[in-house]
């Protein structure tokens, strides 16, 4: 390894070390935390934080390397926190083998669904994987035989739960559990980027036919990318039953990958320490945003400003609009840019070749 | 008999609704490439105001309800325009970009709404008439449903003659074939994407104020459980193709009817298997262009 | 200037963020043909398309003194360029007569314009409210011809013509380039070095991006070693070959 490797590992080792031991510690950061950082309040959002920074990750494993625009991302969500909850309270099974059963299940649902969307590529791929969540989310909101709990949603069946992950007194727990999870998903991403398939996907989002020319699948390769984005969604969703003791038919829905598709664009499209930056502002963001709509302050104001900072959504939709049209990298591209590293991909390159393949075939006689 | 009869006017009905929002979002996916996320942001927002109109005049009377459905066009077509020349323009041939931007839109709008008219649905009255049922072969249907085919069947009329016997209808459908050979005949073709944005708001804005008195109530999201249907239909009927969308919306619309009643309210799986199936045997979809 | 309609200078053009064209410049003669030469994938076709401004382009282009090389394609066109594309690109679900109508730019097509176009393609007339995708090869390069003949242009763009089709179409459509470059310079990318041989006054051989030789086509054609150098081809053998 050279030392160029080595200072960004070390320090991003660093990091994760300090997110270790801030439940240990007394930090207040007012205005964003709840609380000092050893309270169960400042744990549940810093956990709920990793939750989306990690579902973040896996969905920037999908745009950013495969060049994949999913509108059913969330399908893969809410097959891990239903998957879970379902079988922790239909069945005898404990934690462990629940949580793999879960997993392949969701890897299942990830490669059939994968495999019929990927037939089409673009928009209609789009199209097409919005159609597939949003049959999960009918079939979540149903609840046929009592199993997914409707409207209502699921609450996490506690018997075969090992009580160190249950209870406000173990939010501690839950923490370092979801640090945990986005470390994993951070280096399982890591590791498909640099790997022979990620590879081919990456060449495959620029130029396709060239990659067939060259005898690769890149079929193969842009499924393999779904189905390992789908299962650390799972994976992210997971934690979320265990985080929130239960999930709702929102886990499932359009809005959820639409939610994961603004946290990727705000952090930077391509990048994975931007998509991480992404779900921790959007999630602390929404939290906050929430708290100011019922303040007495936005209250007090005439209607024209009161309503609409009254409702999160609407900031958040807007500010979104704004960073698509104004701040193409998002935060990772403008960061690489006032540093002056070129060296990384913006966020605009990589949605331009994601779309532009077959022009360029065409200048190409 | 009068079940299948029922279903099928029901499924028509919905059809026709699909329909309204479909061919816009064929339309100018066709043209532009764009995936209109904010499409039902524009029927909601049409069904929300026409329906202000129609209370403003007497709900439960015919002029209310014609001024609802005139107001709800405009008010679609206003909104689409402006959203074409303040955000999708600006983005020219950034088609990712371009759905993104439809994407915070429709977030922003739906919170907006939600927040001027609250999230619960409101119930809405029409000219008596439309409450009413006929008999057709012993099935009573409902009268709105036969309003709401009617106009759906007037809007892909009058969208099928302006797209034959206009210079602009030409130069969209020379565009949807190949729009850079468009523009070097020296025609600006932006102006056709403002127009087809307009073309397809009126028509989902109309959609909406129909939509209302199908399902009975306007809610801020109106817009988005359609939307989604429309999109499946869209991909069955072939991007971009006129004809794909309207065929489309009635066999989806009557697959989801009849699967919803003959097999235990599987309808919504039912398209969606439907669309898998598609994809699988011809992935640009019944009418689209070959791949 | 007034011996020259197009100055191309330094154009480079790209797609899609990738360089197709690096840097190419040549000027059109305000009379007669000038053919574009080159093997196959040198990027002929890139440069045309950087001219209309179909592509990403950088540079100077100046039509007739005015630069054009910042407008977009549909003024670009506007100022008077007729574009005959590779593969002729007609709209294969409009109607020929529907085809022919769209090409034609306000104050610019005439009376006199379509009764020649007439006259030019008497197979054109018979078949109007027939759809252009059910034509003929050559009947489409004939709808693709008409579209630019209708108009009032200072200079023809036109993207092999002659490829894939019969000898006897190829003989209408030198017929038909003949007769247009009467009233407007034409710049030619034409592969079949007879096509050339017989209509082009002028040649520019692009290679690598970028322009290798200028001068007059005969003179090219007529010295084996430097068409076989620049080519790769025979100047007997008529096609080039990659």
């Amino acid at each position: 390894m050279r030392i160029s490797k080595i200072v960004p590992a070390g320090a991003g080792a660093a990091f994760v070390v300090l997110l270790a031991v801030l439940p240990l510690l007394s930090v207040s950061l007012p205005g964003i935390l709840p609380g000092p950082t050893y309270t169960p309040g400042a744990l549940q959002l810093l956990a709920l934080c990793m939750v989306y920074a990690s579902l973040a990750l896996s969905y920037n494993l999908l745009l950013g390397t495969g060049g994949l625009l999913s509108f059913g991302h969330a399908l893969y969500f809410g097959c891990g926190a239903y998957g879970l909850g379902i079988l922790l309270e239909r069945t005898d099974l404990s934690l462990w083998p629940a949580f793999g059963l879960t997993l392949l299940a969701a890897g299942v649902i990830a490669v059939v669904t994968g495999a019929v969307s990927l037939r089409v590529t673009g928009i209609p791929f789009a199209m097409v994987t919005l159609a597939f969540a949003q049959a999960g989310s009918v079939l979540v909101r149903r609840n046929p035989g009592g199993l997914t709990g409707g409207e209502e949603g699921l609450s996490l069946a506690t018997e075969h739960v090992p009580d160190a992950l249950v209870g406000v007194v173990h939010t501690r727990n839950l923490y370092w559990a979801a640090l945990a999870v986005v470390v994993v998903a951070y280096l399982v991403v890591l590791w498909m980027d640099r790997s022979r398939v990620g590879h081919v996907a990456a060449a495959a989002r620029e130029n396709e036919l060239r990659v067939r020319a060259l005898g690769l699948q890149p079929y193969t390769a842009k499924l393999v990318v779904f189905v390992v984005g789908g299962l650390i969604a799972s994976l992210s969703g997971v934690m979320y039953l265990l985080l929130q003791s239960g999930t709702v038919p929102r886990s499932v829905g359009a809005d959820l990958t639409i939610t994961v598709l603004v946290m990727v664009v705000l952090g930077g499209v391509g990048s994975r320490w931007g998509a991480i930056v992404g779900g921790v502002l959007y999630t602390l963001l929404n939290q906050r945003l929430t708290l100011l709509a019922g303040s007495d302050a936005v209250e007090s104001l005439p209607a024209v400003l009161h309503v609409p900072l009254s409702e999160p959504m609407f900031i958040l939709g807007a500010l979104f609009v704004l960073v698509v049209l104004f701040v193409p990298g998002g935060i990772a591209g403008t960061a690489a840019k006032l540093t002056g590293r070129g060296g990384s991909r913006s966020g605009t390159t990589v949605l331009e070749t994601a779309d532009s393949e077959r022009e360029l075939e065409e200048a190409r006689p | 008999m009068s079940t299948i009869v029922l279903l099928l006017a029901t499924g028509l009905g919905l059809g026709a609704l699909y329909f309204l929002v479909a061919s816009g979002l064929s339309l100018i996916y066709g043209l532009m490439h764009v995936l209109n996320f904010a499409h039902g942001a524009f029927l909601t927002l049409g069904a929300l105001l026409g329906y202000a109109a129609a209370l403003r005049l007497d709900a439960t009377s015919w002029p209310g309800f014609i001024a609802s459905i005139l107001v709800g066009a405009l008010v679609g077509a206003g909104v689409a325009t402006l959203t074409e020349l303040l955000l999708i323009r600006p983005l020219y041939e950034r088609h990712i970009e371009q759905v993104l931007v439809t994407v915070g839109l429709s977030l922003a709008s739906v919170a907006l709404f939600e927040g001027i008219w609250g999230t619960d649905p409101t119930f809405i009255r029409g000219p008596a008439w439309l409450d009413e049922t006929t008999g057709i072969l012993g099935a009573r249907v409902p009268n709105d449903r036969f309003v709401i085919i009617g106009v759906a069947a007037l809007v892909l009329l009058a969208i099928v003659v302006f797209l034959r016997r206009t210079r602009y209808g030409m130069i969209i459908r020379a565009g949807v074939e190949n729009r850079a050979m468009v523009t070097a005949l020296g025609i600006d073709v932006r102006r056709s994407f403002t127009l087809v944005f307009a073309i397809g708001g009126a028509a989902a804005g109309l959609g909406g104020v129909l939509a209302a008195h199908y399902f009975g109530y306007v809610s801020p999201s109106l817009g988005g459980s359609l939307l989604i249907f429309a999109f499946i239909v869209t991909v069955i009927g072939g991007l971009g193709s006129l004809t794909g969308a309207a065929v489309a919306s009635v066999l989806v619309a009557l697959l989801q009817q009849f699967a919803n009643y003959y097999a235990g309210g599987t309808g919504d799986f039912v398209i969606v298997l439907a669309l898998a199936g598609v994809l699988l045997v011809r992935p640009s979809g019944l009418m689209g262009k070959a791949a | 200037m007034s011996g020259q309609v197009l100055v191309v200078d330094h154009l480079a053009v790209s797609v899609a963020g990738q360089q197709v064209v690096e840097d190419v410049s040549f000027t059109v003669p305000a009379t007669g043909i000038t053919a574009v030469l080159g093997r196959n994938g040198v990027g002929k076709t890139s440069t045309l398309k950087g001219v209309l401004g179909l592509y990403q382009r950088t540079g100077e282009v100046t039509l007739a003194g005015e630069r054009i090389d910042a407008l977009p394609t549909h003024k670009v066109v506007q100022r008077g360029i007729g574009y005959v594309p590779e593969d002729r690109e007609v709209f294969a679900r409009l109607t020929v007569s529907e085809n022919l109508a769209l090409a034609e730019r306000q104050g610019s097509a005439t009376r006199e314009r379509r009764e020649m176009v007439d006259r030019l393609f008497p197979d054109l007339v018979q078949r109007r409210d027939q759809m252009a995708g059910t034509l003929s090869g050559g009947q489409q390069q004939m709808v693709a011809l008409a579209r630019v003949l209708l108009n009032d242009n200072l200079l023809l763009l036109v993207d092999e013509p002659t490829k894939g089709l019969a000898p006897l179409i190829v003989e209408q459509v030198i017929e038909a380039l003949r007769l247009a470059s009467a009233t407007v310079p034409i710049l030619l990318v034409e592969q079949n070095l007879d096509v050339v041989r017989r209509l082009a006054g002028d040649a520019v051989v692009i290679a690598g991006g970028r322009v290798v030789h200028t001068g007059s086509a005969s003179d090219l054609l007529s010295d084996e070693l430097l068409t076989q150098r620049l080519l790769g081809v025979h100047a007997e053998s008529g096609e080039v070959r990659p």
